[in-house]
């Protein structure tokens, strides 16, 4: 198991939140989406300029700008 | 009998609240404003078991944070106006975050109902849901509906009307949220009920919550209330609060978030859903988005489709805005000739004819762009746009929905501004949506396109295509710097989080599309009809008034009659009166040359040809006379005025915008004409104050008149700008 940020994962990889390192507004958008530590989320794909990111995340589609991901910490399996 | 009880619908977005909504009142619905907010606010009637009830449809709203007006709005409307009960609908097949909200309810303790939404849904995507188990664990009734076709509705209304009649104290649900908050929120709780710090509108454990979150609207209306106990419970949350985050390194209103997510997550796994295939498997509408956001198929599906919504809006409009125009130019020409002659006539046929002509005139079009725009948003792809498109507009400081309205303005040439400004509704963030809305005006709206082919058309002929594009390019360039500039100077602030649901594609219902698009359309009429006639009035008058003095009147009197004279020989002295039968068509024309020029004459007198002159000496530098000058005052009603009143001040008599032949002809022969005024005359008509209707609609969205007279000035002084320098410029390279 390795901790890596959502940004930094690839297409169909999935993984546990571990951290939100995020607070204030964003913070509380993050987390009323779903994106609390212990939800599993998929990465399901990326708008066509990479940016932003759609997720599978209890069973719906969320999307996030890459810059939000970077406070998202996800545990992932070892690649 | 008591007074109606008030049921209030509340979820989030996407969970089919508005399709409830519709069920339930039918036509018995109307939309209303919040005071000094632009969400709107939509009440209908509907009867349970003989008993009449008031339905509040709320924001669609993910949390009660204090972040976004439909969160306040829908917080402040449940404390101060207390409804009787709340019907919180849920997405069965989303239950999980859905109950998030529904969470936030129990911690405040309003009277509840739960509706489960597309149960059917659910079922097919293998999700079951036990509700009597959920109904036991949370203690509110839950109802699982279909709002689409009604199933269950009835049943979920009954057990509603049931709760919001038995009058009852609000009855908060305690969450537990770790044992160090726990603590302090106990604490908080006792002097809350010890001092009754706003406890005639909160109960205390809510209250408690608030001032745990930090949650800014609570703080202050806490201060205002009694300063010295909202202090001492601000000390309080501080002090635990900077114990959470050195022993966790967590701030507490993310402890409460978490721990939201963890009493949901504790209730649905006692066996209350039960899933036959993986929660985060593929359906057919995830196979549609690997399709439709592909990388490459995707931007081509897009641009597809929003051609395609164009050439639907403006192609099937054409027919009933032909029928608009030729109904008032029928009501024109009665007018004309039943009314007697002189102001009175003038002012109902040029100034409240035409004005009204001018709103109704675009109805049709905002019709169906407005059905367009719904059947796109209802069926989830407008979220695809939006993510999209995101990458793009954030760079200037906006969001990926604003790419709708930018393209309904006349992002691909001939849109309407009007229906663009009013799409800005999807946009959540204020300050986003006001940069939008002020941008928007900057496109090529199908009015500029007659102004612009007729100046292309006379001075840039060879390249008459190449023109239009480089302009259309031009507008998106301008608007979104100017965005950008807004968004870092007036408008500066961060940009509103991406975190955007995409939900699954949907068929629309018609009658949710027919009731959105009725909606809009008579908001448009009821709004813009009142300013716009006594706008339109005003400018009628400022182009009609002081009339020419008595002597001129009298000398265009005397050249009619020596026409006549001439024309008629020894006849001359016979009486004048309109409507006489002209034998000869060569005194029609030279009788319409004197018209022409008396029209000339009265407009270079009246008020606005005054201003035109007086601010000649400005405008000069941008290589504009007092001709141009009445004609962009004239734009402001509409921007093809401006031909017509560049005909009637070039002595042509009136000039329609689609027969400029004479007009071009006249232009090309003037001294003063040359490519380099008819280049700042076309970037002037581009960038220059909206037309009035224009302006109506960004005062009504933005929520105040300032923005609107902002726009106007604005934009003004932003095109004379642009103006002025390729008037100078070019003079110099031209010599």
């Amino acid at each position: 198991m390795a901790k890596i940020l959502l940004r930094n994962m690839h297409k169909n990889q999935s993984g546990i939140i571990a951290q939100v390192k995020v607070g204030g507004e964003l913070g509380q958008r993050v987390r009323e989406m779903g994106l609390v530590p212990g939800t599993k989320i998929i990465v399901q794909g990326r708008a066509p300029l990479y940016d932003p990111v759609a997720l599978r995340i209890m069973g719906g589609t969320l999307t996030l700008r890459n810059n939000e991901a970077d406070h998202i910490v996800v545990e992932v399996e070892e690649s | 009998m008591s007074s109606p009880i008030t049921i209030a619908l509340a979820g989030n977005p996407n969970a089919g609240k508005t399709t409830l909504f519709n069920h339930i009142t039918g036509s018995r619905q109307h939309v209303g404003n919040y005071p000094g907010v632009t969400v709107d606010y939509k009440e209908g009637r509907c009867r349970v078991d003989g008993h009449d009830c008031r339905i509040v449809d709320l924001p669609g709203i993910y949390s009660l944070s204090p972040y976004s007006e439909e969160e306040v709005v829908a917080r402040d409307y449940l404390v101060q106006e207390r409804p009787g009960v709340i019907v919180n609908i849920v997405d069965a097949a989303n239950l999980e975050r859905n109950l998030y909200l529904s969470c936030q309810f129990l911690e405040m303790g309003v009277p509840m109902v739960i509706a489960l939404n597309m149960i059917d849904v659910a079922h097919d995507r293998g999700i079951d849901i036990n509700h009597k188990k959920l109904s036991e664990l949370i203690g509110v009734p839950v109802c699982p509906i279909v709002a689409r076709s009604g199933k269950g509705v009835k049943e979920m209304m009954d057990a509603a009307f049931a709760l919001g009649s038995a009058s009852q104290k609000w009855q908060p649900t305690h969450i537990s949220y770790g044992d160090d908050l726990d603590a302090v929120m106990l604490e908080i709780e006792q002097v809350i009920n010890n001092e009754a710090f706003l406890t005639e509108l909160y109960p205390a454990r809510w209250t408690a919550i608030k001032y745990v979150e930090e949650d800014e609207q609570h703080l202050r209306q806490g201060d205002g209330a009694d300063a010295s106990v909202s202090t001492l419970l601000q000390e309080k949350v501080a002090e635990v609060g900077s114990h959470l985050s050195q022993t966790l390194g967590a701030e507490p209103d993310a402890m409460i978030a978490d721990h939201r997510y963890g009493y949901i997550k504790s209730i649905l796994r006692q066996n209350v859903v039960h899933r036959t295939y993986d929660q985060n498997r593929l359906y057919t509408s995830d196979k549609i988005d690997k399709v439709l956001t592909n990388r490459f198929a995707g931007p081509i599906a897009m641009m597809l489709i929003l051609f395609g919504l164009y050439q639907f809006t403006f192609t099937y409009s054409e027919l009933p805005v032909a029928w608009c125009e030729s109904f008032f130019g029928w009501l024109n020409g009665m007018a004309s000739t039943l009314l007697p002659d002189g102001y009175f006539k003038s002012m109902i046929t040029a100034g409240v004819i035409d004005g009204i002509g001018g709103v109704l005139g675009f109805v049709p079009i905002i019709m169906f762009m407005f059905f367009g725009i719904s059947l796109l948003e209802d069926s989830g792809y407008l979220a695809r746009v939006a993510f999209m498109m995101d990458r793009i507009f954030h760079v200037f400081g906006l969001h990926g929905s604003s790419v709708m309205a930018y393209i309904v303005s006349g992002g691909i040439a001939g849109g309407c501004a009007v229906p663009g400004v009013m799409a800005t509704r999807t946009l959540r963030s204020r300050k986003e949506r006001l940069a939008t809305i002020l941008t928007v005006p900057f496109m090529n709206c199908g009015a500029k396109l007659p102004v612009m082919a007729l100046l292309i058309g006379t001075f840039f002929s060879q390249h008459n295509a190449m023109y239009m594009f480089f302009f259309t390019v031009l507008a998106w360039v301008m608007a979104l710097l100017v965005a950008k500039f807004l968004r870092s100077t007036l408008l500066r602030g961060t940009a509103t989080p991406f975190v955007l649901e995409l939900p699954p594609y949907r068929f629309p219902t018609f009658q949710g599309l027919l009731i959105h698009t009725w909606e809009r359309t008579w908001q448009y009429i009821k709004k813009a009809g009142t300013v716009i006639l006594a706008i339109s009035i005003l400018i009628w008058a400022m182009m009609t008034f002081p009339g020419l003095p008595q002597d001129q009147q009298e000398s265009f009197q005397q050249q009619r009659q020596q026409i006549l004279a001439h024309g008629n020989g020894k006849n001359g002295s016979e009486e004048l009166a309109e409507g006489q039968p002209l034998a000869d068509e060569a005194w029609q024309e030279e009788l319409l040359l004197v018209d022409a020029v008396e029209a000339e004459a009265a407009l270079r007198y009246s008020v606005a040809g005054k201003i035109g002159m007086a601010i000649e000496k400005v405008s000069s530098l941008a290589g504009f006379d007092w001709r141009i000058n009445i004609a962009l005052l004239g734009g402001f009603a509409a921007k093809e005025v401006i031909i017509s009143t560049l005909g009637t001040s070039y002595s042509l008599g009136g000039v329609e915008s689609d027969d400029v032949a004479s007009l071009s002809a006249t232009l090309a022969a003037e001294p003063d004409w040359g490519p380099v005024r008819a280049l700042s005359l076309i970037i002037f008509v581009m960038f220059y104050a909206p037309c009035f209707v224009t302006v109506a609609c960004i005062v009504r969205e933005a929520g105040s008149w300032r923005w609107g007279a902002f726009s106007m000035i604005f934009n003004t002084v932003f095109a004379f700008s642009l103006s002025t320098m390729i008037f100078q410029i070019g003079k110099v390279l031209l010599g």
